[in-house]
């Protein structure tokens, strides 16, 4: 049995009923070792079973329930109520998304961004099974490896003044996904990706805010991964322009 | 039913809303006093091209109060422009030894060495000769 409890105001939006968003009160039980995801796992539970939002692995790794924690985007799972206790906390769902209802974001256009950035190994010719694997030493691991641990939660997006203002902005995980791949010695992609990359929407649109890196919960440091595109698309522009037929 | 609810976001007051971002503005906005300096630096070398009299008397007027000002807020929004993006460079600029990144403070000190050794070079011609 909790001893206290602690008040959460949580943003509603149900389409239905009402054309713009309210806050509403819960109160849960407050306990040292809870998450802002449990505390609203029993409003759900015990309260109110109409309240929306997503959530998966309770630990960090599935991305699936970062919101607006007194206005900064957090994962719920690792925003512990003890860092906000006694105050109430005031939960939205991630800044510069649409809302589909309560805290559940579109996420359609971080989608569509992120397979445009093609996340994945492109080579020119695959080779047959029977040649075995794409062999990489640690050092070429070591390379890429900060950008692979991305886990799309999106909090980047919800920091992104650039994205708020302007959503055709490609933005920061997708970029740094982009930099992942082009950065792995097995891959052959970067031509393919440049198109995305190196258009106005791509990197150049980033004024280097860098809040997107000091909200990521995994450390990828999504803006340092777009200014070293910038720094490698800068560079593939002079020689282009340097060495016409030897860039090719 | 759905309906997606858009949040707008302020174009002109969006960045009073959090400390970095006001940091960010600050940073951003130092350009224009630098731009500023510029002008001014211009006209001090067209003056130079005026003749000796002329150059004389655009000097002696810098050595007003408000131009002093100016120079010395100059001066601040140069440092803090200059400082917090040598804080930023290790972000931009990965160096590696085999699996090991050469760790922050070497990129950014780097900068400040050079910085330094650009200056000395400089009050040495403005002071020393």
């Amino acid at each position: 049995m909790a001893k206290s409890s602690i008040t959460l105001e949580v943003f509603r939006y149900r389409p239905e009923i009402e054309q713009e968003p309210t806050f509403q009160t819960y109160t849960a039980p407050y306990h040292e070792d809870w998450v802002v995801l449990d505390a609203l796992n029993y409003i759900k539970d015990e309260v109110d079973g109409s309240l929306s939002y997503r959530w998966s692995c309770r630990m960090g790794v599935c991305g699936s329930c970062g919101m607006m924690v007194n206005g900064e985007p957090k994962l719920t799972c690792a925003a512990f109520l003890k860092d906000y206790y006694p105050a109430p906390i005031r939960v939205e769902p991630l800044a510069n998304f649409p809302v589909e209802r309560d805290l559940v974001i579109n996420m359609d256009d971080f989608m569509h961004k992120l397979k445009d950035v093609q996340p994945w190994i492109i080579r020119d010719q695959e080779k047959p099974v029977s040649e075995g694997e794409y062999l990489q030493s640690p050092a070429e691991l070591a390379t890429y490896k900060q950008f692979s641990m991305c886990i799309n939660c999106m909090l980047c997006y919800a920091a992104c003044p650039v994205y708020g203002l302007d959503p055709s902005f490609i933005g920061p995980a997708a970029i740094a996904l982009a930099q992942r791949y082009n950065l792995d010695s097995r891959d052959q992609g970067q031509d393919a990706r440049r198109e995305v990359i190196s258009q106005h929407e791509g990197v150049w649109q980033c004024t280097f805010v860098s809040e997107c890196s000091v909200v990521c919960p995994k450390d990828v440091d999504p803006a340092g991964a777009i200014q070293q595109a910038k720094v490698s698309g800068a560079i593939d522009w002079f020689k282009s322009v340097l060495m016409p037929r030897g860039s090719q | 039913m759905r309906e997606p609810y858009r949040r707008s976001m302020s174009a002109t007051t969006w960045w009073l809303s959090k400390r970095i971002y006001v940091l960010f503005m600050l940073r951003e906005l130092t350009s224009v006093l630098i731009a500023a300096f510029l002008v001014v630096y211009l006209i001090q070398l067209a003056q130079l091209a005026q003749g000796a009299e002329a150059y004389t008397a655009f000097v002696e007027r810098l050595a007003s109060p408000g131009w002093i000002i100016f120079h010395l807020l100059v001066l601040i929004a140069a440092l803090y422009h200059s400082i917090t993006w040598f804080n930023l460079t290790p972000q931009v600029i990965i160096l590696r030894r085999g699996e090991e990144q050469v760790p922050s403070i070497f990129i950014a000190g780097s900068h400040y060495v050079a910085w330094l050794a650009v200056s000395v070079v400089i009050v040495w011609v403005v002071v020393g000769n």
